[in-house]
């Protein structure tokens, strides 16, 4: 490593090179002991503070390897970070957390970015080829993050439409931007072009690629647009690593990486969606016929309009199995602790009540855990979509509360709409099924439920569910 | 490429398939709070920060650049911070019934 020529090397460091890998080592071990304690429910708070342990051990042993201790003016920087990031976590909402993830993304893709830009002008960094190449990506990686996740932030606090935004040739000018991002990588490898350039150009089509690209995700996109700025936030920081020589920068930015791009993975498979389709903005395009699946079983139920509608009181005082599923209406109408209250009369009643969780309900992965945990629901009866999609043929009640999508039986007939192939909940194969949803209008894909249609078994309750879920409970007596 | 670079490469390519695996293992019940603690993890990037933004503020380069520097290590620590301190709450509330809750 006698080719690195960075400045730090000049001053004499207080650790040793030999001390430093073996710490940075073990601090990386002690980054991978804390993830795997979180993955037990019962462990994972102290798997955390384990993670933010180590990384505090990292910023410690970089200010002595170095030598920034005596550098003053790092200090307020920290001490400011500290605080703002502090106040932001206390005063955050559960329901704000899929845009308090996308902007911390979106800081984190900055400092990378800036870290890029600084190892290109040889801060911290060496001149050869493969400094600057890394040099580049970073700062395109991490500028990509922080545009996208300022429009996803942006999106996802309704401060911008929810609606994707297309321009009328997106694929071009999204094909361009990342042409030129390719074409900068390459030039950086070379001398030939001013620095000035090699800075500016690289932001000007991050920033284009991260806005188009954002801004062309609708809101049922986001929980994989959301997974894969997280990928990309922990990239650009593995990235920035290589460019100026930090170990532990790579280490951990890529364990980042690669878990924000299972994540990813995971939320395609849930919504049959490819990632190239998502980031092209091949969008699912709303208001596709569904007309097939949706006569088909209006006929059927047409023979059934005789049956005789049964009070839901009585419904609900007789039900001993029932299935709670709640989507992303739950969330904006903040109904989650009536639906917990309604759990509770239930299970005072005598009955069974199990919550099922599509991988894709809400706006970010595990969304409605966190959002149920916030009103007390037990974890252990939160189930996921495999676990419990058997048992809707033999529960007494599913009650839908706001959502859509993921239960819609379309999926499984309609051919050419967005959400065909998209594995759903069986809420259809249930007895009695009530839906406290806003109205009837299609979710997000755009293809009408057969479910709203439906005569016998389904009882709506439309409006804000927080306001239907009041009235039924006020109304609720439960022998 | 020196020895050094090789050898980032390699923790590059290993803590990647490492952390994959490692994180296969976290029930999708937990997605939101190990996304955000990944989320707080991204803030490494401070550790760079810091290097850039100390060279930066020794006055060998213009003011410029000590903006930036200073940008990057308190976005960084936001990200950090925010992203562990969030993490940590969420997780408090899933704590198992008889628990005492929040």
């Amino acid at each position: 490593m006698n080719n690195i020529t960075s400045y730090t090397y000049k001053s004499t460091p207080m650790i040793s090179d030999l001390a430093y890998y073996i710490i940075a080592a073990i601090l990386t071990l002690t980054v991978l002991y804390g993830i795997y304690l979180l993955s037990k429910v019962s462990k994972a708070r102290l798997g955390n503070r384990i993670s933010a342990a180590a990384v505090a051990g990292g910023v410690i042993l970089t200010l002595l390897r170095h030598d920034i201790l005596p550098i003053w003016g790092v200090y307020p920087c920290l001490l400011a970070g500290i605080i703002i990031g502090y106040i932001m976590a206390l005063r955050v909402k559960m329901i704000e957390m899929p845009q308090m993830v996308a902007f911390l993304n979106g800081s984190g893709g900055a400092a990378s970015a800036i870290v890029g830009g600084f190892a290109l002008m040889g801060i911290g960094a060496d001149a050869g080829v493969f400094s600057r190449v890394a040099a580049t990506l970073a700062l395109e990686i991490g500028t990509l993050t922080l545009m996208g996740s300022l429009i996803a932030a942006g999106k996802l606090h309704r401060i911008l439409p929810q609606k994707p935004i297309r321009l009328s040739s997106h694929r071009v000018i999204v094909g361009l931007a990342l042409l030129v991002c390719l074409v900068m990588l390459v030039l950086s490898s070379t001398t030939s072009v001013s620095l000035i350039v090699l800075l500016v150009v690289p932001i000007v089509a991050a920033l284009l690629f991260g806005l188009l690209f954002t801004l062309n995700i609708g809101g049922a996109d986001m929980p994989i647009t959301i997974s894969l700025l997280n990928s990309l936030s922990g990239v650009a920081g593995a990235i920035s690593g290589l460019a100026i020589g930090d170990v532990l920068l790579v280490s951990v930015g890529s364990i980042v990486g690669a878990s924000g791009l299972l994540l990813t993975q995971i939320m395609c498979r849930a919504m049959n969606r490819s990632l190239g389709a998502v980031i092209l903005g091949n969008a699912a395009t709303p208001g596709i016929s569904s007309g097939k699946a949706k006569t088909s079983d209006i006929e059927e139920d047409k023979e059934e309009e005789t049956a005789i509608k049964a009070d839901p009181h009585v419904i609900l005082a007789e039900a001993r199995d029932v299935i709670i599923i709640p989507g992303y209406g739950m969330a904006i109408a903040h109904a989650q602790h009536q639906v917990k209250t309604l759990a509770d009369r239930l299970q005072e009643n005598g009955a069974k009540v199990r919550y099922a969780i599509h991988p894709v309900a809400g706006r970010m992965p595990g969304h409605m855990n966190v959002l149920l945990a916030e009103a007390n629901v037990d974890y252990d009866d939160l189930c996921e979509l495999d676990d419990i999609n058997s048992a809707f043929k033999t529960a007494d009640l599913a009650i839908v509360i706001g959502a859509n999508d993921v239960m819609n039986p379309a999926a499984r007939e309609a051919e050419g709409t967005p959400i065909y192939g998209m594995p759903i909940l069986n809420v259809d194969e249930c007895k009695h099924i009530f839906i406290f949803n806003f109205d009837l209008k299609p979710g997000y894909a755009g293809v009408e439920n057969p479910l709203y249609q439906r005569r016998s078994g389904v009882t709506l309750f439309l409006g804000n569910a927080a306001e239907t879920l009041a009235t039924l409970l006020s109304a609720l007596k439960l022998s | 490429m020196s020895s050094l670079q090789i050898i980032l490469l390699g923790v590059f390519i290993i803590s990647t398939l490492v952390g994959y695996f490692l994180i296969n293992n976290v029930p999708s019940l937990l997605h939101t709070p190990l996304m955000s603690g990944m989320n707080a993890l991204s803030g490494i990037t401070l550790l760079g920060a810091l290097v850039a933004a100390a060279v930066a503020f020794k006055g060998e380069s213009t003011w410029l650049s000590g903006i930036f520097g200073a940008t990057a290590i308190i976005t960084a620590t936001v990200n950090i911070i925010g992203g562990f301190a969030v993490t940590d709450r969420m997780l408090k509330m899933f704590a198992r019934k008889g628990d005492k809750h929040e």
